[in-house]
């Protein structure tokens, strides 16, 4: 696991990254977990915040999200959501 | 603590609960993002409550040295799941930590502002009397199915007559809906204070998607 609890937010925390990412409010919307196949929204995944952001499913912990940003780029790891709803 | 008002070009107005990103760029560059939760309710202009963080990059100069006039980079308003909208009849209950009142504010305010009746009880935890924040105005809002109750962890004025510890599940037996009520629940606090406000929401038997919940950081 990355870092100490306090660390650990909520994918409300990313709602502004993930707006400027996808040109919509994600907060409410619907992912499900590569790993273990649960839904839940955006909201309700646990968020690490470092130097770059992982958000896991709460169930089984599994990286669903990867964001990194820096020298002007940002790269997005997608490959731990099997969907994420956009509206 | 301050709150500020902010003047947004073209803001598309905002839902009780939801957030906004503030950016600061120095002069070299360095850009400091952070979130603030919007204190207003719909409809009243923009407001944020920030606390400040000593070691913080962007709450010292919002609380010592933003001036009337200044401008900074603000995106939002963000978040569609922590959010009431006023319309939905089931009672509600807020917890709160610290100025993780700031968005379960905005929520009592709306109640007010579009006469709902669903029955509100906001649950605060605040350190001491002086780390409370809003507490006249919510006091004046309360009634007519809106009740607010303090507890105080660290320490307490004489005469309090509040509560005086950390929000445990006795304390949320005493103050919550009976589960039977499948109320609506919003928690916002620092990581730490939400996980316990929720394990002992769940421990009184409430379902677990009943709960919203928001945690926040302290990195100001």
């Amino acid at each position: 696991m990355t870092g100490t609890s306090e660390l650990r937010l909520d994918g409300n925390a990313i709602g502004g990254l993930l707006l400027e990412l996808f040109g919509a409010e994600l907060t409410a919307a619907p992912c499900i977990c590569a790993g273990c196949g649960a839904r839940e929204e955006m909201a309700r995944l646990d968020v690490y915040v470092g130097a770059g952001i992982v958000v896991r499913c709460r169930h089984c912990e599994s990286v669903m999200l990867r964001v990194v940003k820096g020298r002007g780029h940002t790269w997005l790891d997608l490959s731990g959501a099997a969907s994420l709803e956009l509206g | 603590m301050r709150t500020l008002e902010l003047e947004v070009p073209n803001w598309a107005g905002h839902r009780a609960g939801q957030h906004l990103d503030v950016r600061l760029t120095a002069e070299d560059g360095y850009q400091a993002e952070r979130s603030y939760s919007i204190a207003s309710a719909p409809g009243e202009g923009v407001a944020i409550t920030v606390e400040r963080l000593d070691d913080g990059e962007v709450s010292p100069y919002l609380v010592d040295e933003a001036r009337e006039g200044d401008r900074v980079e603000v995106r939002g308003p963000i978040g569609g799941y922590f959010v009431w909208d006023g319309d939905d009849p089931q009672p509600v209950l807020l917890v709160g930590g610290g100025s993780g009142v700031v968005p379960l504010a905005a929520m009592a305010r709306q109640r007010a502002r579009v006469g709902s009746t669903a029955p509100m009880k906001l649950l605060v935890s605040s350190r001491t009397i002086e780390d409370l924040i809003y507490r006249d105005e919510l006091d004046a809002l309360a009634g007519n199915g809106f009740e607010v109750v303090h507890t105080l962890t660290r320490s307490q004025p004489p005469g309090w007559t509040g509560y005086s510890r950390r929000i445990d599940p006795g304390l949320l037996a005493d103050v919550a809906w009976p589960a039977p009520e499948s109320p609506r629940v919003y928690v916002c606090g620092s990581t730490r204070f939400v996980d316990a406000a929720a394990d002992g929401l769940l421990q009184l038997g409430y379902d677990a998607r009943w709960i919203r919940t928001e945690r926040f950081g302290a990195t100001g």
